[in-house]
């Protein structure tokens, strides 16, 4: 195996973009079945649906345990956007061939993305209650 | 031998006097139901329309000329017996290659992307007076993907194929795959690089359809892991 080890050091994290956005794409898939199926399971089965109010999300966020949900609210935020625009980014690959028409796809996803995070990261760290 | 009769349905297509291709129904009747499908298809050629084109060579799973798509899964006409699959047979060309005439299609796009990734040996190290020897354990390494005799049959079962023929396709990759994992080639560095691209193993989305289609039962979604894994976290050895 000493072949390997020599090779190795040429393309070590010559990984690039694709490599670990697709990596990326792995471990949020993970977190993403742990963090949105919790968020799933206390809003819906523990808060209960009828119970949601603005009153309910303002007291969370503001609370003891306010630092702890407003990291799990940015996590699920970046995580889910993330991981679903890079699945966009992939579909655009795959059905839109035209170079131009691709990369103008690909911009506009792009900035949705960009826009909807910092609104989510703004609403979440600017709220005071 | 119990002797049965088939309805053969064909998507048939010619460039001279179609437009579209056009399904025609055959009768085939008393035939062996151990026959290969391929039987079928050359008893139409031979005694009832000669017009009927299809590709077949060695007809037994080894040359890999008789790829098509029969009721509905990519398989080699034969190594599939007329019992499993009758009574009423579909037989179709292999999608996402352009189709010359019936059953014929055009495998230079697939044979240009098998061309890209080098499958050939590369060790610039002088050959020794005899063979570069290697251990069972090293050999064993890629055995699976040597397997591969460039059918064609999984890279027509791809979504990501047949959604953009840019996509080098799991059968280049697992040609790839023969090498990268082989300890007495040097390319390993060079074909990661070439399959290191948005069209290269990243366009693989896990559709598993390969691994169905295969007819040498080469386990091609996980090969094809290997080389992503290789990528990511830059090492063969595992």
């Amino acid at each position: 195996m000493e072949r390997h080890q020599v090779e190795v050091s040429k393309y070590k994290f010559a990984g690039g973009f694709e490599t670990w956005a697709w990596f990326f794409m792995r471990i949020s898939g993970v977190v993403l079945l742990l963090v949105a199926v919790f968020h799933l399971l206390w809003m819906h089965m523990v808060i209960k649906v009828e119970n949601i109010t603005f009153d309910v999300v303002a007291s969370r966020w503001t609370g003891a345990w306010g630092p702890f949900w407003k990291t799990y609210d940015v996590a699920l935020l970046i995580f889910a956007l993330t991981h679903g625009f890079n699945g966009l980014r992939w579909i655009t690959d795959d059905y839109i061939h035209r170079a131009g028409w691709n990369a103008f796809v690909k911009a506009i996803l792009l900035v949705i993305y960009l826009v909807v995070i910092a609104m989510g990261a703004y609403t979440i760290f600017s709220f005071t209650g | 031998m119990a002797k049965v009769n088939v309805t053969v349905k064909i998507l048939r297509f010619n460039p001279d006097v179609d437009t579209q291709p056009h399904w025609q129904t055959y009768e085939v009747k008393d035939i062996d139901e151990t026959a290969q499908v391929l039987d079928v298809l050359h008893r139409i050629k031979w005694y009832q329309d000669g017009t009927l084109t299809l590709r077949s060579s060695c007809a037994h799973g080894v040359c890999g000329s008789d790829a098509m798509v029969i009721n509905g899964h990519n398989r080699l006409a034969c190594k599939t017996l007329v019992r499993d699959v009758m009574p009423v047979i579909t037989v179709e060309p292999i999608r996402g290659l352009p189709v010359i005439k019936d059953l014929v299609v055009d495998m230079e796009p697939f044979f240009s992307h098998y061309k890209a990734v080098e499958p050939w040996f590369i060790n610039p190290d002088p050959p020794p007076t005899r063979e570069r020897l290697q251990s069972p354990e090293d050999r064993a390494r890629f055995d699976d993907t040597t397997k591969c005799i460039l059918c064609g049959a999984c890279t027509t079962s791809c979504p990501s194929f047949w959604a953009n023929g840019k996509y080098v396709g799991p059968a280049a990759i697992v040609q790839a795959h023969r090498w990268i994992f082989d300890s007495r080639d040097k390319g390993t560095a060079e074909r990661l690089q070439i399959l290191n691209d948005r069209f290269g193993v990243w366009a693989c989305r896990t559709a598993f359809n390969c691994v169905e289609a295969c007819p040498r039962e080469i386990d091609i979604t996980k090969a094809i892991g290997e080389v992503k894994k290789a990528l990511t976290f830059g090492t063969v050895d595992f």
